[in-house]
């Protein structure tokens, strides 16, 4: 079987494993998992709802899965992918506040650049050390992430706080804020997941139809084959870290202009490290990791509904962990697989 | 003894009904081309692959292998092409691995390196136990090997391609070895397609084709010439047919190069020397003198320290790849899976790296998927490259036909000039004899080729002229037709030519 079919083959079957052994825990605590898997599917997509809840969740982990999962194309590791989201968050709420007067067709994509800018900026010191110094990617993503998060509580308690209660900044400008798709009571469907669905389709086509896609897999295969072929490596490590950190600004600009529209809280709220298991979850394709998005979002949303009829919603973070063990101990689902066959 | 094996892979009959007798205490050689189906064979002999059909016999009673441990079972011990060794362990503890003498629960490290130690001197094997493998030259590596195999009883031993990791050195070394366990009772299968190797260490020789047994013959009673015919199935001329030919103009010039290798120390110290128009320069020399780091920065993947390349006229020195293949400086590197090749993409992928990004292949920043299929699927005709499936991953190829693909790759864009690193390492009389054909031909249109080899009939047969190489430095240039294989031997120990000829 060839590899396209097994990277479809092994998530989708993680994910059902990981019902199965989660549907046993459920029972162990003396549940009936047919009443609680009901209760998470209706909790995800039951009414409009939900599934405006559950696409709102969605919107964000797609661009950070996306971040990380190019990174990974290009042999990068980019755990900072929450850091790049919180710069990103934060430029995007700077221009946005100063957007007024200014028509939104023209406001709108500004503020999403700045947020993009925030990210790549972000992600790039990162390359940079590391096309300059060798400083491992992980290790810098990692304080980049602590230095952004201070940043961010600094200026939302200081020179930018509104309000009381949760850290805020200020709103944006009206003509910034993304228009919502459709709007549910409170809640307002945002159009950003049109955007986070376009990234994938256009990191899609950037890795699968370009020259650019050609170096960045050459040097995530084989960095010394790729520098014998022509590439320079250190641009790419920098172009990649830039276009990876710009994915995850975007996720944070996108929570900023469609759901918050101001700068709330920590923003990513874990986001970015989500984006990691999504990225292996979707076997690092774009496409693939839309469906990942989705399917932790709904696991997400569905959980509440399920600790309704008495079930921990701490469920779902069993099954995720079990489905992002199966897919990187994909060997497992093969031989299950193979296994069958044989049988047959 | 074999008989009768069968072994089928997806689309591939791997082992045709082979039959194969091994005496006791002989030393048989298996030779074949590449994908002749000698390591799938030897793999069912070791247990590692279940036959299809057909049964084994190991001193007349019938045996069957669920694994490597039944095999061993019954003395029977490989080593492997690829050596499966812990780097950062000794190698005392790679021979004892899994099979530890105990006190107790405890690891009897004394008498383990006493075992390990008396086991390596009795058969010649002489290494330093304490040494930890990532510090071992191959050559020493591969002794670790064997005594691991001789620790766990082996009476039968499989190398596998032993030799193709060797210096010309390490491998005389080794054939000592080997005669010595020969003469100690054991009974060794060595595979290989180096066919002087074969006649000079082996008693009997078995010749595989295309998963078929061709020939039986003892090695006293044959010729490389007959071998060669059974392996590839038509006469095959060993020496390269050569026109004499006048060089042109100057197309590469070294002047006085210094370069450092990766631990920062000289290992190209001053070396001066020119390529021209239509003609073979070779480099020989024993590996790890400064050939592949000289090559490096001829070819814009190491700095140069000190002093300048020059390429028909122009300063080239500190270019990278992608401007000296723009200038028509093509580069065959020395390691296929390292550098030449990248394996996790397709083939058609390989067939255009480094003149990826030049039209028609990209046409404002899009690939021109058909266009670099069209292009590939014309280099695998041209150049005879199978199985002939330019989807295939290029790490799914056979070491020969990787080759070909580099080679046919780096040829295909007109080169004013080529650099080729040991460029038949692994390959099979077959494959050798194209790729040699093919070098000369390339000079006969005007090509100017620097090759880099460590095979001293390589250089022999394909240079006009030959350069030594030993630390670093040039111990002299000489013509083939008027040199001997022992004064460029003697260059190669380190004796400039001046005091040869003194």
């Amino acid at each position: 079987m060839n590899n396209r079919v097994w990277s479809f083959l092994v998530p989708f079957f993680s994910v059902i494993i990981a019902l199965l052994i989660a549907a046993v825990v459920i029972i162990l605590i003396g549940q009936n998992p047919v009443i609680a898997y009901k209760a998470m599917i209706e909790g995800a997509f039951g009414n409009i709802q939900a599934l405006a809840d559950t696409v709102i969740k969605t919107t964000p982990l797609i661009l950070t899965g996306l971040a990380v999962g190019f990174g990974f194309r290009a042999g990068l590791f980019n755990i900072g992918a929450e850091g790049q989201m919180i710069m990103g968050g934060i430029l995007a709420t700077v221009v946005g506040m100063h957007m007024r007067g200014i028509p939104p067709l023209l406001a709108i994509p500004l503020t999403m650049i700045a947020g993009m800018l925030g990210g790549a900026v972000w992600a790039s010191i990162a390359g940079y050390l590391k096309a300059k110094t060798g400083a491992h990617e992980v290790v810098s993503t990692i304080m980049l992430n602590w230095i952004a998060t201070y940043i961010s509580s600094y200026l939302i308690t200081g020179p930018l706080a509104v309000g009381s209660g949760t850290p805020k900044s200020p709103e944006i400008a009206p003509s910034a804020k993304l228009p919502p798709i459709v709007t549910v009571g409170a809640l307002e469907m945002t159009s950003g997941i049109l955007i986070s669905i376009l990234s994938a389709v256009v990191i899609y086509i950037v890795l699968e139809k370009t020259k650019t896609g050609y170096e960045v897999k050459a040097v995530g295969f084989n960095p010394y084959a790729a520098e014998y072929g022509g590439i320079n490596i250190s641009k790419n490590i920098v172009m990649c870290m830039a276009i990876s950190g710009a994915l995850a600004g975007l996720a944070g600009a996108l929570e900023v202009m469609g759901l918050h529209h101001r700068f709330l809280g920590t923003l990513s709220g874990g986001k970015g490290f989500d984006g990691i298991s999504i990225a292996l979850i979707g076997q690092n394709h774009p496409i693939g990791i839309i469906f990942a998005s989705f399917l932790i979002a709904a696991l997400r949303t569905g959980s509440s509904n399920m600790q309704f009829v008495g079930v921990p919603k701490h469920i779902v973070t069993i099954i995720q962990g079990i489905v992002i063990f199966l897919v990187a101990a994909d060997r497992i689902v093969k031989t299950l697989l193979r296994f069958r066959k044989v049988k047959r | 003894m074999m008989k009768g094996i069968v072994k089928r892979f997806p689309g591939v009959l791997a082992n045709d009904h082979v039959d194969l007798f091994v005496e006791k205490g002989e030393i048989h050689a298996i030779v074949g081309e590449n994908g002749a189906g000698k390591t799938t064979l030897m793999k069912q002999l070791y247990g590692l692959l279940k036959p299809d059909e057909g049964e084994i016999y190991i001193n007349g009673k019938r045996v069957e292998f669920s694994g490597p441990a039944d095999a061993i079972k019954n003395g029977i011990g490989m080593v492997h092409q690829h050596f499966m060794l812990v780097d950062n362990l000794t190698a005392y503890e790679n021979v004892i691995i899994g099979m530890e003498p105990r006190k107790g629960i405890l690891l009897d490290r004394k008498k383990a390196r006493k075992e390990v130690k008396k086991l390596s001197e009795e058969y010649g094997l002489t290494i330093d136990v304490d040494m930890k493998i990532e510090d071992m030259p191959v050559g020493l590596q591969q002794r670790v090997e064997i005594i691991k195999t001789l620790y766990r009883g082996a009476e039968i031993l499989i190398l596998d391609e032993p030799t193709a990791v060797l210096t010309p050195q390490e491998t005389e070394e080794l054939f000592e070895v080997l005669r010595r366990l020969k003469k100690s009772g054991k009974t060794i299968i060595f595979i290989s397609h180096k066919l002087n190797e074969v006649m000079e260490i082996s008693d009997r020789i078995t010749v595989m084709r295309q998963g078929r047994v061709t020939g039986n013959l003892i090695t006293s009673q044959t010729t490389p010439q007959e071998i060669a015919r059974l392996m590839v199935g038509r006469e095959v001329v060993l020496t390269v047919e050569k026109k004499p030919k006048e060089a042109g103009e100057t197309l590469l010039k070294i002047e006085d190069l210094w370069v450092k290798d990766n631990r920062k120390l000289d290992v190209v110290k001053g070396v001066s020397f020119e390529v021209k128009r239509g003609e073979i320069v070779g480099i020989a020399g024993v590996a790890g003198n400064g050939q592949s780091e000289l090559v490096e920065a001829i070819t814009g993947l190491r700095r140069a320290e000190r002093g300048r390349v020059l390429f028909r006229g122009e300063d080239i020195t500190g270019y990278d790849p992608k401007r000296l293949r723009d200038l028509g400086m093509f580069h065959v590197p020395e390691d296929r899976l390292k550098r030449g090749l990248i394996v996790d993409f397709p083939a058609y992928f390989n067939t255009i790296l480094g003149r990826h990004m030049i039209e028609p292949f990209v046409k404002s920043g899009f690939l021109n998927m058909k266009e670099i299929k069209r292009f590939s699927k014309q280099l695998f005709e041209k150049f005879d490259i199978r199985p002939r499936n330019i989807e295939l991953l290029a790490g799914s190829f056979s070491g020969g036909n990787q080759q070909k693909i580099i080679v046919a790759r780096e040829m295909s864009f007109s080169p004013e000039l080529l650099v080729v690193a040991q460029p038949t390492r692994g390959l099979d009389v077959g494959a050798i004899e194209f790729i040699h054909k093919t070098l000369v031909s390339m000079r006969d249109a005007g090509v100017g080729i620097l090759l880099i080899s460590m095979e001293l009939d390589e250089i022999f047969s394909l240079s006009d002229r030959i350069l030594v190489m030993y630390e670093g430095q040039i111990m002299g240039e000489v013509r083939p037709e008027k040199t001997t294989p022992e004064e460029v031997g003697l260059m190669m120990a380190g004796k400039r030519l001046e005091e040869i000829r003194r």
